[in-house]
């Protein structure tokens, strides 16, 4: 076994320093309690978000957000964390702009990757980004009333600010919110609605700015050649789009000329729900965001609340068997994903099913032992701060699923050593002997998608689409977690970028995930017995003041969660700001650019090879 | 042999010739309706959240739908007699689900899975969320669980057949699509400032005048919720209030009358 260097902190005091120096007038330390980094000048952004990628080097930009500080400084702030692909820890700067009138310049020219994220501030609460190029709405729909993620902005069932609701806890007296609602339904409408010019603007909105039916082209090179430009919608009910995602395609001839994803026919209201809920609540809706590997969600909401929880005095942090077994969990879970994703983007490559039924056929093994363990499938709702909730059991009795009327019987060591020593890698073998030399397979997917390592990182693009371009950035390296700097595994890295190489660094990172569970095996019979949680159990931990932001490697890529706790230790316990930053939503930024010059049938594949989940893409 | 009288066949009482005897089965129409409807259930192919991932899960090896003659999952609406509304609903995305629903032929069939789709889950409470596709669809069968596991859903496909096993073709409240013509479409809902059932546009017209004339509008005012402590005040309370509604129905009850009475002169004095 050998011990990775952890590359250190990199020097963000320094990077702060170096900031301050160069701009001495528009830089000031967040000294907020429990806040890192440094407060911008909002004016000057622009010109210090470029001296921190070419400058100090800081050229990823994880995550762009918003938070409002309705009621405590009467100001809204967007929050960036920036990376560098060399690893190490986040540099965090921030803007702030009155409520009244909230406006940030954009940074989509200096990450394009910012462009979803800042149409999703806008949507959400309302901060506009000059200089944004295409600053719409993208969760929700064109004409909605206000901006919802704002604190005093209220939805039709709105009972409170916080959980557990007065009416239910400790009196109990339940009401269902459509009773109160004169509609009966989920809905509110402003006070001055106009019922006679109503129409849904939201599909014209789309539309207006494709200039159809407006200007002929003349091809390059033939002038007799006239040629129109056609739109396609693609979804939201489509077989390929992998749930209800659409796409807004202009085609010249069959060549693609530009392609706009639209998004929100699955936003659940994540965010805004969060909020209200106590930190404990949040663990079950993680599991809601990619629904595929709901263990890494929670072990990513679980690391964000740690790093707070370990602000205070009497933290304990997990136990080393509870780290065991988040790691077996999680990377279970990236095998089962990447059974999925590859067995949809054959799917997608026009072979229907055959390959996707041989794919997710081990993955009902590994479900198995995930409902003896958590008590359901897909839902597990696992980990809690400081451990995971369960051992897992000493033997997997399956009632439910009768083998010839027989109750199945295992012994759970047994069970994993054989799934994790033989199954495992003999199904992934299958998949590659089938597939990899594929005659189809190649000729859909080789050069197909093409995404340069330098547009990947530009777009934020993150896990297994980063890889594939050649950028060997891995959360469980680059900022390692958990009790991954001692196992030894590599990071898969592929060089071409396109789908082909998104499908060969999946079964890359499949066998580097069995190769890291035959190390959690022994470990697990090492530390049998062991306590699983740290500390005591709570229904709601205290959380001290202050921000986090907690990422995990995911098998779809970065996930993380800011999360601010603004409450003191006395009052209501729910988080003041609750953000997701969903790989599925980022990856898809770089979309349009991938798909611009093939055929439509190759968006299918391009969209499949990036892998999306839109419980986690719309949230 | 004698001519044959069509007429007789009708009659349960003729008699089969012994030649045909192993060849024909006697049943009644609704029965092979059935029959055929119940085994050859074609879903929609079309998910919207989670609870598509178990469906696919049912729809793979281990579970096995086609056991039930339902693997034929078609992507278009016009191919398809069931509709399985798998996922949170959104107010994005019921529009398109409405307009789906439209496009399929009758009879058609809906079954919600899982909480979400049949009162909204976990996520009712958000500003984006439809709490349950029975607000604009009419649903068959209800799969509870989030999300429920194949078995359930496998159960609650069941649950659908024996619902059409005991169709009639004689009770149009059954089978409405054997009556005359298709049925109404679905009203398309709208995306205004929040989602418009266009159904309950009057409703709304009414609760924008009161807010126009400063009034307080879009809440249903009710009681407070009883407190456990006071039972005993409570119970005349709540008497009361129970008697009260019950005059105000009387009320309700009488006046509609009145008013179909006053309909029906003016149909025949028309």
């Amino acid at each position: 076994m050998t011990d990775y260097p952890i590359v250190e902190a990199t020097d963000i005091p320094a990077a702060i320093t170096a900031l301050k120096q160069h701009y001495p007038d528009a830089v000031k330390e967040d000294t907020r309690q429990g806040y890192s980094g440094v407060v911008v000048d909002r004016k000057r952004l622009v010109e210090i978000a470029k001296f921190i990628r070419d400058d100090l080097g800081f050229d990823y930009l994880s995550s762009a957000t918003a938070v409002d500080y309705y009621g405590i400084a009467d100001e809204m702030e967007m929050v960036y964390h920036a990376y560098r692909t060399a690893g190490g820890p986040a540099l965090v700067f921030k803007a702030q702009t009155p409520r009244d009138n909230p406006e940030i310049p954009s940074l989509v020219e200096i990450w394009p990757g910012a462009d979803f994220q800042e149409r999703e501030a806008w949507d959400l609460y309302g901060i506009r980004f000059p200089g944004h190029p295409n600053l719409k709405r993208i969760l929700l729909w064109e004409g909605f009333h206000g901006h919802p993620m704002r604190k005093d902005w209220h939805e039709a069932y709105y009972e409170q600010d916080h959980k557990p609701f007065d009416s239910r806890w400790p009196a109990g007296h339940v009401r269902r919110a459509e009773e109160l609602n004169v509609y009966g339904k989920n809905v509110r409408y402003p006070a001055d609605i106009d019922l006679s010019k109503l129409s849904d603007r939201s599909e014209e909105a789309l539309y207006s700015d494709l200039g159809l039916g407006v200007s002929i082209q003349e091809l390059e090179g033939d002038a007799s050649l006239k040629t129109d430009r056609l739109v396609v919608n693609m979804g939201p009910h489509h077989p390929s789009t992998h749930g209800v995602f659409r796409m807004i395609i202009t085609l010249n001839g069959e060549t693609i000329e530009s392609l706009e994803p639209v998004m929100g026919y699955l936003h659940r209201n994540h965010e805004k729900i969060g909020e209200r809920n106590t930190f404990l609540h949040n663990m079950p809706f993680t599991d809601r965001l990619d629904y595929i590997s709901s263990m890494s969600n929670n072990l990513g909401y679980a690391l964000a609340v740690e790093q707070l929880l370990a602000k205070g005095a009497r933290y304990q942090p997990p136990t080393y068997r509870a780290e065991v077994i988040r790691v077996l969990m999680v990377e279970l879970t990236r095998i089962v994903n990447h059974y999925w994703a590859i067995g949809f983007l054959l799917n997608d490559l026009g072979a229907f099913f055959t390959p996707a039924l041989y794919a997710i056929a081990e993955r009902e093994k590994i479900l198995d032992f995930f409902e003896a363990t958590a008590g359901s499938r897909m839902m597990c709702n696992y980990m809690r701060f400081g451990g995971v909730f369960k051992d897992i059991p000493e033997r997997i009795r399956s009632v439910a699923n009768l083998v010839n009327d027989r109750v199945r019987d295992f012994n759970t060591m047994e069970y994993l050593t054989e799934l994790i020593n033989e199954r495992i890698p003999r199904s992934i073998d299958e998949l590659d002997e089938f597939l990899t030399e594929s005659e189809i397979v190649k000729s859909r997917s080789i050069g197909v998608g093409y995404l340069p390592p330098e547009m990947a990182i530009a777009y934020s693009a993150a896990g297994p689409l980063l890889r594939a371009s050649g950028v060997p950035y891995d959360v469980r390296r680059a900022e390692p977690y958990s009790i991954y700097p001692e196992l030894d595994f590599d990071i898969a890295v592929r060089t071409h970028g396109d789908i082909y190489d998104r499908y060969l660094i999946r079964l890359d990172e499949m066998r580097e995930s069995v190769r890291i569970l035959k190390q959690i095996l022994p470990r697990l019979e090492r530390t049998r017995g062991e306590p699983i949680f740290a500390g005591s159990k709570q229904h709601t931990p205290r959380v001290p003041l202050g921000e986090a932001y907690g990422r995990v490697e995911n098998p779809k890529g970065e996930l993380g969660f800011y999360i601010v706790s603004a409450g003191d230790e006395k009052g209501p316990q729910n988080p003041w700001r609750y953000h997701v930053r969903a790989p599925s939503f980022i990856n898809l930024t770089a979309l349009g650019q991938m798909c611009i010059g093939h055929k439509v049938a190759d968006v299918v594949a391009i969209l499949g090879s990036i892998d999306i989940v839109l419980g986690e893409t719309d949230r | 042999m004698s001519q044959l009288d069509l007429r007789e066949l009708n009659s349960t009482e003729f008699p089969i010739p012994d030649e045909m005897q192993g060849n024909v089965a006697i049943t009644s129409l609704s029965k092979i309706y059935n029959w055929s409807r119940r085994s050859s259930m074609w879903p929609l192919l079309f998910g919207l959240a989670c609870c598509a991932i178990e469906m696919i899960a049912t729809a793979a090896s281990r579970y096995d739908l086609s056991r039930f003659g339902m693997e034929v999952m078609r992507a278009s609406p016009r191919q398809s007699d069931l509709m399985i509304v798998s996922g949170t609903v959104t107010k994005k995305m019921v529009v398109p689900i409405v307009r789906l629903y439209n496009q399929m032929p009758e009879p058609k069939y809906v079954l919600a899975m899982g909480a979400c789709a049949s009162g909204g889950g976990p996520f009712k409470e958000g500003y984006n969320v439809v709490s349950g596709i029975d607000q604009y669809l009419p649903v068959d069968v209800y799969v509870p669980g989030c999300p429920p596991t194949p078995q359930a859903l496998l159960f609650g496909l069941i649950a659908l057949q024996k619902k059409i096993d005991g169709q009639s073709l004689a009770n149009l409240d059954d089978v409405p699509w054997y009556g005359v013509g298709p049925s109404e479409p679905t009203p398309i809902p709208i995306l205004g400032p929040d989602i418009i059932d266009p159904r309950q546009m009057d409703l709304i017209r009414r609760q924008a005048e009161l807010a126009a004339a400063g009034k307080p509008y879009g809440i249903r005012e009710i009681p407070a919720p009883v407190q456990k402590q006071e039972a005993p005040q409570v119970e005349a309370k709540t008497k009361a209030a129970s008697e009260g509604s019950e005059d105000e129905a009387k009320a309700e009850r009488m006046r509609k009358r009145e008013e179909a009475l006053a309909r029906k002169k003016a149909r025949q004095g028309s």
